[in-house]
């Protein structure tokens, strides 16, 4: 049996990190989430001299100040979970700052390799870098990669089962100048007195304290003696500040910047200072960038996104559709050949199979729909959308990076619930996934089509794209109310990195489009199946009844609502009930009244002409726009938020589709239009 | 001392001042920007601006880069 070590990769976004991870693992890797949050976890092992090393690799951080999500979560787990030792990951042609990092980790006391990477890009730009100097400097060993290009990564697994078995303790210390350091000792002392009940490097915690890390000022707070301690940190802080003359976050941060300049300066010949010229990627970001081509360009890409999703994407879903229809069949000429009840047999095939398929089709979109994402994100493209649109996104109250997530919702809400994640404040995460669904996904368009097809025929593109735009307006209302509602005073501005364009990697990509993918799948398929089920139970019973008839529970229950929908202007049970097949898939609407009817395709449009007038048949579309979020969708909202929000999810959008097709309906009824 | 928002692109600067919260100051740091660095601003156009220091690009809001002050240099 091999020793077990666990090691962490640290680094800063765009580092390369994620490529070193999937060299270091190869396909030895699985994701689950961090406890508590759903930001991604991925971790992956590799065996090297008898060891198996576990791999953990944090969130692209700048800093462990647990400022966002991803920094709380890499900065809890080195405290908590103490990995054997951290690989730093850095981008060596921007030492300095990526430095910073490493520096943090050091003073948190975590053991260190560090990992010189994109050491291509250092050559090419005429630098050399002293690694044996910065090693003795920082007294961690150094090993220089190219991680696209697999080149050192079998030097970092040697090393870090080197440097575990070696186990020496790190001694690094950032001298912050004689009155800080007096001060940061006399802490220390007062600190080691009081014997607290933390396994925290006093220094480390001194420090945190003295630049008011909010996390570590709450956790104090809570420890007995709590006050006083925190008291006492104040009135040296002050006094220190006073004798500075500026503020002491300020001064730490020069103080340790100042260090790793010198560093730099002393392990790197060739300063690279601003004198070098505008390089490619800024030559592109003046096209992307600029004020008239910027959003032009924007839309553009994402009108081929589009494109990429349905034309490649729509032989795959038929495929999948006759793939379960097919199986269907199947098990159904099976079950009958064992004789299996005929109950049992309606379940398998009617139920689950017709259901979970009926979600699974879209897999195809879904999985292209992440293939364009990682793609627009590794180019490096994706920051920039998400700058040019910022000016605009402010009038929702959000801010440029919240963009993206709405622009994938128009495809399908799941991915664009899940694309949340990129951004820092609970706000704009939570107010972004709470007006997602008002985006019109793909699902909807059959039931437009239909409808307006039906009734609108020589207007039917307008009548759809009023549908689409009604949709963003009411989530710009939405957003705002939620807005000052439930987040008043809180400001997320706009920091945001825009990382050099690099050409995308085919393998990091696909494993990018796989993991986000798959885990939907996992994660979703649960409710999708017990949300499948409890449909097929309320279709089928009481025993006897045809599916999904008139006398089946869904029947009765579609005419217990249908009332509430007369002020719509489609009180019969078959609407009622073909919406509520809809909270399944949107697109199942359709396919509902056509079986509730009886009627083929073509059939279902003379009988929807007799049941409904062209008011009603728009207050269905703004209905089935507005009314509930799919159960896939809702999952994923639970599954990124937590119940309250999603109950308000699903009860705003109820509400909301009610009233607005209500309104519609009783206006145009007030203007005579129901005549029509 | 001017503030950053007020700089034409082109133009070449270092940070003197960084008046916001303890947040701003600590992300900006972490990013590679605190007091003392030389920037330049890469695009300014009455929405966010594209700000540079060496390799690092950083897209910064209009309303952050008016709390930042910076010295205009030749």
């Amino acid at each position: 049996m091999d020793k077990m070590i666990k090691i962490a990769l640290a680094g800063n976004p765009n580092s390369g990190k994620t490529t070193v991870f999937n060299s270091l693992t190869g396909s030895h890797q699985h994701v689950g989430n961090w406890p508590g949050v759903t930001v991604e976890k991925k971790e992956g092992r590799f065996t090297s001299d008898g060891f198996e090393v576990r791999v953990v690799d944090l969130p692209g951080t700048y800093s462990l100040s647990a400022y966002s999500l991803d920094e709380r979560i890499a900065r809890d787990f080195l405290l908590k979970e103490n990995p054997n030792l951290v690989v730093a990951i850095i981008d060596a042609s921007n030492l300095e700052r990526n430095l910073y990092l490493v520096a943090q980790l050091l003073e948190l006391g975590a053991k260190v390799v560090l990992d010189l990477n994109m050491m291509d890009l250092v050559e090419k730009r005429g630098i050399r870098i002293d690694t044996k100097k910065l090693s003795r400097i920082l007294g961690v060993p150094v090993v220089e990669t190219v991680a696209h290009k697999e080149k050192g990564i079998d030097k970092i697994r040697k090393v870090v089962v080197e440097e575990v078995e070696k186990g020496k303790e790190a001694t690094f210390k950032i001298d912050y100048g004689p009155d800080i350091e007096a001060v940061i000792d006399r802490l220390i002392k007062f600190l080691r007195a009081k014997r607290l009940p933390v396994n925290y490097l006093l220094r480390w915690l001194v420090v945190k304290l003295l630049e008011g890390d909010a996390e570590i000022l709450q956790k104090m707070k809570s420890l007995p003696e709590g006050k006083t301690i925190l008291n006492v940190i104040a009135e040296n802080a002050a006094q220190l500040e006073k004798h500075l003359g500026y503020d002491l976050e300020t001064a730490l941060i020069e103080k340790r910047y100042g260090y790793l300049k010198g560093l730099v300066g002393e392990c790197t010949h060739k300063h690279y200072g601003l004198e070098e010229r505008l390089n490619l990627s800024d030559k592109i970001d003046k096209v992307v960038t600029n004020k008239f081509i910027g959003i032009p360009l924007f839309l553009g890409l994402m009108w081929l996104t589009f494109q990429l999703i349905f034309t490649v994407g729509g032989p795959l879903v038929d495929l999948i559709d006759i793939f379960f229809g097919w199986i269907g069949q199947v098990a159904s000429e099976g079950l009958i050949s064992i004789g299996a009840p005929q109950w049992f047999s309606s379940l398998i095939c009617d139920g689950i199979i017709g259901g979970v398929g009926s979600v699974l089709v879209f897999l195809p979109n879904i999985f292209l729909l992440f293939l364009a994402i990682s793609l627009l994100e590794d180019s490096g493209y994706m920051a920039r959308a998400a700058f040019v649109m910022d000016k605009l996104m402010h009038t929702l109250g959000l801010h440029g990076k919240s963009f993206i997530p709405l622009i994938l919702g128009f495809g399908c809400n799941i991915p664009g619930i899940m694309a949340t994640r990129t951004l820092e404040s609970k706000k704009d995460r939570i107010l972004t996934i709470l007006v997602n669904p008002l985006m019109s996904c793909s699902a909807r368009l059959p039931i437009y089509v239909l409808f307006a097809g039906a009734f609108f025929a020589k207007n039917q593109g307008l009548v759809i794209f009023s549908l689409y735009l009604m949709g963003m307006a009411l989530a710009i209302i939405i957003a705002r109310v939620f807005k000052s509602i439930f987040f008043k005073h809180e400001v997320a501005p706009l920091i945001m990195e825009l990382p050099p364009y690099r050409l995308p990697q085919v393998k990091g990509v696909l494993i990018h489009m796989w993991e986000r993918g798959s885990l939907f799948l996992k994660k979703a398929g649960g409710i999708i199946l017990a949300g499948v089920i409890l449909i097929w139970f309320l279709s089928s019973f009481p025993l006897g009844v045809e599916y999904a008839s008139h006398q089946s529970l869904i029947g009765r229950l579609g005419s217990l609502f249908a009332p509430m929908f007369s002020p719509a202007g489609f009180g019969f049970w078959q609407a009622a009930v073909a919406l509520g097949f809809g909270i399944l898939a949107k697109e199942v609407v359709v396919g509902t009244l056509g079986t509730l009817y009886h009627a083929d395709e073509a059939g279902l449009r003379s009988v929807i002409l007799q049941n409904f007038t062209p008011l009603s048949a728009y207050s269905f579309m703004v209905m089935s726009l507005i009314y509930i979020p799919c159960i896939a969708s809702i999952a994923v909202i639970k599954r990124e938020t937590n119940w309250k929000w999603t109950f308000l999810a699903v009860g705003y959008s109820l509400a909301l589709g009610w009233g607005v097709a209500v309104i519609i309906y009783q206006i145009g009824k007030l203007f005579m239009f129901g005549n029509l | 001392m001017i503030p950053l928002s007020m700089v034409n692109p082109g133009q070449k600067v270092q940070i003197v001042q960084i008046r916001g919260g303890r947040g701003l100051i600590s992300r900006l740091a972490n990013m590679g920007f605190y007091p003392g660095v030389i920037i330049e601003v890469v695009s300014n156009r009455n929405g966010p601006l594209i700000i540079a220091r060496d390799k690092i690009r950083l897209g910064l809001g209009y309303g952050m880069a008016h709390r930042i002050f910076v010295r205009l240099l030749n």
